[in-house]
C-alpha cells in the first residue's frame, strides 16, 4: 500500500473561510458544505489522493497480511491539558494498528458536528490533527463531516479508522504469550484519565498533570526490529493497565503477576486518585503500550524502547508465571500478593 | 519489604499472643488497606482482623434508601449526594434506577456543589443527601449555616449523619460478637478524640488504638494492641499521632453541636441505635428534607439472603455469606457492603477473592 507525500506548506491560510460557527448547511452537501472540505479541511489535511473527493480512496495493495482498524471519540471536555480530541482520534487509532505491529498506511477520519460549533475550535482541532500526521508522517486519505441540530450532539464527535501493511514474519497475537515472558510498559500511568478528570467541571483541582496521548507507532517499530520475539502488544487505553492484563492473561490462558512498585505513576497522579479514591490501575491511557516479550530479549526490547522519545521511561512490571484461568495477582509493595480486579462500573464516562 | 514493615512484623511475630484475638477495625478505610496490602498475610495467625460497621454507605437502612426514592418521585427535586449511594439497593430500587429514568440525581464530592447550585437555580428544590459519620458531618453543618446565614430557601438535606461510639457499644453488648479489641477510626478520631472510646475501656477492658491508614500504621497498631495484652492493661492509645489530639477538633465538634443535635438512628445490621445519629435543631429544621417532603412510610426489606447485617458486626466474614462472589459481586451487588467502594464484602471481592 502506497501513499503519495504531502508536500504542502505547514502555513495555513484559512482566509477564504469566513463563518465562525458550524452550521447545518456546513452538513447538507451544497455549497457550504463545499466550502468547509475544501476551504478548511483540505487546506489542513489534504494530499494527493483526499483532494480528489471521491467516495473511496484507492489505495495499492499487494498479498501482504493487513491490519484494519476503526475507533470513535466522544471525548468530554474536548480540550484537555496536552492534547484534544484530535490528536486523541488520530492517535488511538495509530496505536491500535501499531498493536499488530503493522506499518501504518492510511486513515480515515469523519466528523459529527454539533451546529453552532466554533469554527476557531474546529481550526484548533484540525491543526492538532495535522502536527501528528506530519510526525508520524501519515494521511487521512478519506473521510466524511455531518452536522445535527443544536442539542443532537455535544460539539463534536470524530471516527477514525486506519489500514496497515504487517511485515512479513511478524506475527504479534495474544495468543503467543507463555510462561516466562516478561511484561514492559513504556512510561507512568493512568496520565490521560487524570488529565481529562483534573478540568472536568465538577472537580475543582489545579495539577500540572497533562494526557500522555502520543501516536506510538515509531516506538513499536524500534521494539520489532530489535527483537522477533515480541508476543503481544496492547494499547492500554479504556479500564487501563488491569483490564489489559486481564484480558490477555483470559485470552492466552495464562497467569500473570505484576509488581507494584515497579508500575511508573507520576507522583502527581497518585496524589489525585488517593484523593478521589481512584486506582491507577484502572484508569485510561493514551500513550502507553503494554508488551510481552520473549524473556531472552528483554534487554534488547527495554534498550530499544528507552530509547524511542515515546518510551524514555519504560520498564519491566511483571511476568507471566504459568499456564492458567487467567489470573492476574499483583505483588504489593510491602510483599504480600493479591488478586487484581477487573473495574465493574464506568470509573469515569467519557473519556476517550 | 519495607524496612519498617519488616520491623513491625518481625516483633509481631516475636510476640505472636498463644490465644486467638480478635481485633476489629470500624473504619472502611482501614478495611481497605488491610485487604488491599493482604496484611492478613503477614500477620500471626493468631491475630484475626475483623471488620466492623465502619463504612457510613452500608449501614444506610434500606428505609432511608426507600424514603428518598419516595421522595423524588413525589417531588420535583434535585439530589445531590456521594458517588456510592447510588447503587446501593433499597426494597425496590435504587437511586441509578431513577437516575436511569431520568431524575435530577447528581454525585458530588462537597455539599458545597449542591448548595453552589441550589443558589444559581433558585427554581429548584436541591436536596443533598447528607451521609457519613463524624468526619464529614462538620462539612455539612459548615454548609448548614452558610445557607442559614444567605437565607437560601430551596435547599435541603436528607440527614442520615450517624456517630461512631454508640455502635461500638452496641456491638459490645452482643453476646454474638467476641471481640477483644478495636483498631480505632483516625479521621473520625480526629474529629472527636480520643475520650469518647474511655467508657470501651473503663466498662469492658477492651484495648483500643487510633489508628492511621498507611499499613505500616496499621501494623504498628495491631503491635500496640498486642502489647497491652502482654501487659495486661487495656487503654486508649493513639497511634496516628501526627492527625489526632485527644481532645479532638474543638472547631469541629463545636460547629457540629451548633447545628445539630442528638437523636436515635437507625443502623442497617445493629437496628436502632439510641443517641447515635444526629438531627438539625429547631433553628434550622426548615433545612430538613423529612419535614419538607413528606412522604407515606413504606415497609422496607432488606435483600432476601443478604447478610450485610452479620457482616458489618463482624459476625461473618463476606467469604462466608452465601451470596457472596455468586449472586453479589460488584456489578450485581444484592447489599450496601457490596456496593460501596469502603465496603467489606468490595474489600474482601477486590483484593482478596481467590480464598473464597
Amino acid at each position: 500500500m502506497t501513499v503519495v507525500k504531502n508536500k504542502e506548506s505547514t502555513k495555513i491560510n484559512n482566509n477564504k473561510f469566513k463563518d465562525k460557527i458550524i452550521q447545518l448547511s456546513h452538513g447538507d452537501g451544497g455549497i457550504k458544505t463545499g466550502e468547509l472540505i475544501n476551504d478548511l479541511i483540505l487546506k489542513y489535511l489534504g494530499n494527493k489522493i483526499l483532494n480528489r473527493l471521491e467516495d473511496s480512496a484507492v489505495l495499492k495493495c499487494s498479498d501482504k497480511k493487513i491490519a484494519f482498524t476503526t475507533d470513535s471519540f466522544v471525548v468530554n471536555p474536548i480540550f484537555f491539558p496536552g492534547g484534544d480530541i484530535g490528536k486523541l482520534s488520530i492517535c488511538g487509532t495509530i496505536n491500535d494498528l501499531a498493536t499488530t505491529g503493522c506499518i501504518p498506511a492510511a486513515l480515515s477520519l469523519s466528523f459529527i458536528l454539533e451546529e453552532s460549533f466554533p469554527v476557531s475550535d474546529f481550526i484548533k482541532i484540525l491543526s492538532s490533527i495535522k502536527r501528528i500526521l506530519n510526525d508520524t508522517g501519515l494521511h487521512i486519505v478519506t473521510g466524511d463531516t455531518k452536522v445535527v441540530e443544536k442539542g443532537n450532539a455535544d460539539k463534536i464527535y470524530i471516527n477514525t479508522s486506519g489500514i496497515g501493511v504487517i511485515p512479513d514474519n511478524l506475527e504479534i497475537s495474544p495468543l503467543k504469550i507463555k510462561a516466562g515472558d516478561k511484561i514492559l510498559i513504556n512510561g507512568g500511568i493512568a496520565e490521560h484519565g487524570t488529565a481529562i478528570l483534573s478540568i472536568r467541571k465538577e472537580f475543582n483541582f489545579k495539577t500540572g498533570i497533562t494526557t500522555d496521548c502520543a501516536p506510538l507507532s515509531s516506538l513499536v517499530k524500534d521494539m520489532t526490529a530489535a527483537s522477533k520475539n515480541i508476543h503481544a502488544l496492547r494499547d492500554a487505553t479504556r479500564g487501563g493497565l488491569a483490564s489489559i492484563l486481564y484480558e490477555l492473561a483470559g485470552t492466552s490462558g495464562t497467569n500473570i503477576n505484576i509488581y507494584e512498585n515497579k508500575i511508573p505513576v507520576k507522583k502527581e497522579v497518585r496524589g489525585i486518585c488517593e484523593f478521589l479514591g481512584l486506582d491507577p490501575l484502572y484508569i485510561a491511557n493514551e500513550g502507553k503500550m503494554v508488551v510481552f516479550t520473549d524473556k531472552k530479549d528483554v534487554d534488547a526490547v527495554l534498550k530499544a524502547m528507552r530509547k524511542n522519545r515515546y518510551g524514555k521511561d519504560s520498564c519491566i512490571i511483571g511476568e507471566v508465571t504459568e499456564k492458567g484461568k487467567g489470573n492476574v495477582t499483583l505483588t504489593t509493595s510491602i510483599g504480600t500478593k493479591r488478586v487484581l480486579d477487573l473495574p465493574f462500573s464506568e470509573q469515569l464516562p467519557r473519556i476517550c | 519489604m519495607e524496612n519498617n514493615i519488616k520491623r513491625i512484623v518481625e516483633s509481631l511475630n516475636d510476640k505472636k499472643p498463644e490465644r486467638s484475638i480478635n481485633i476489629m477495625e470500624v473504619c472502611g478505610t482501614h478495611t481497605m488497606t488491610i485487604s488491599r496490602y493482604g496484611l492478613r498475610q503477614i500477620i500471626p495467625d493468631t491475630i484475626n482482623l475483623i471488620s466492623g460497621p465502619g463504612c457510613p454507605v452500608c449501614v444506610t437502612p434500606a428505609a432511608d434508601i426507600d424514603r428518598i426514592l419516595e421522595i423524588i418521585d413525589k417531588y420535583e427535586v434535585s439530589l445531590f449526594t456521594f458517588g456510592d449511594m447510588l447503587k446501593v439497593p433499597g426494597t425496590r430500587s435504587s437511586l441509578y434506577d431513577k437516575r436511569s429514568e431520568g431524575k435530577d440525581i447528581n454525585i458530588c464530592y462537597s455539599p458545597a456543589e449542591a448548595l453552589d447550585f441550589a443558589k444559581n437555580n433558585r427554581d429548584r428544590q436541591v436536596i443533598f443527601l447528607a451521609i457519613g459519620f463524624e468526619t464529614t458531618i462538620p462539612l455539612t453543618s459548615v454548609i448548614i449555616k452558610r445557607a442559614y446565614k444567605e437565607k437560601t430557601n430551596n435547599f435541603y438535606i436528607y440527614n442520615t449523619h450517624k456517630l461512631i461510639p454508640e455502635a461500638l457499644e452496641v456491638l459490645l453488648g452482643d453476646k454474638h460478637i467476641k471481640i477483644d479489641a478495636f483498631l480505632c477510626p483516625g479521621h473520625v478520631s480526629a474529629v472527636i478524640g480520643s475520650r469518647p472510646y474511655n467508657f470501651i475501656v473503663q466498662n469492658y477492658g477492651i484495648p483500643c488504638v487510633i489508628s492511621g491508614f498507611e499499613p505500616h500504621d496499621i501494623l504498628e497498631s495491631i503491635s500496640m494492641i498486642i502489647d497491652q495484652f502482654k501487659k495486661g492493661k487495656a487503654e486508649v492509645e493513639i497511634q496516628y499521632r501526627i492527625v489526632v489530639k485527644e481532645e479532638g477538633n474543638p472547631e469541629a465538634l463545636k460547629s457540629i453541636y451548633e447545628v445539630f443535635e442528638r437523636s436515635d438512628s437507625l443502623w442497617r445490621g445493629l437496628g436502632n441505635i439510641s443517641g447515635s445519629g444526629l438531627e438539625l435543631k429547631e433553628d434550622f429544621s426548615k433545612f430538613d428534607a423529612k419535614i419538607h417532603f413528606p412522604v407515606k412510610e413504606i415497609k422496607s426489606v432488606e435483600p432476601a439472603g443478604c447478610e450485610c447485617g452479620d457482616v458489618l458486626k463482624g459476625i461473618k466474614k463476606p467469604f462466608e455469606c452465601r451470596l457472596f462472589s455468586k449472586v453479589c459481586r460488584p456489578d450485581n451487588p444484592v447489599g450496601p457492603c457490596m456496593v460501596s467502594s469502603e465496603g467489606s464484602c468490595a474489600a474482601y471481592y477486590k483484593y482478596e477473592r481467590l480464598k473464597a
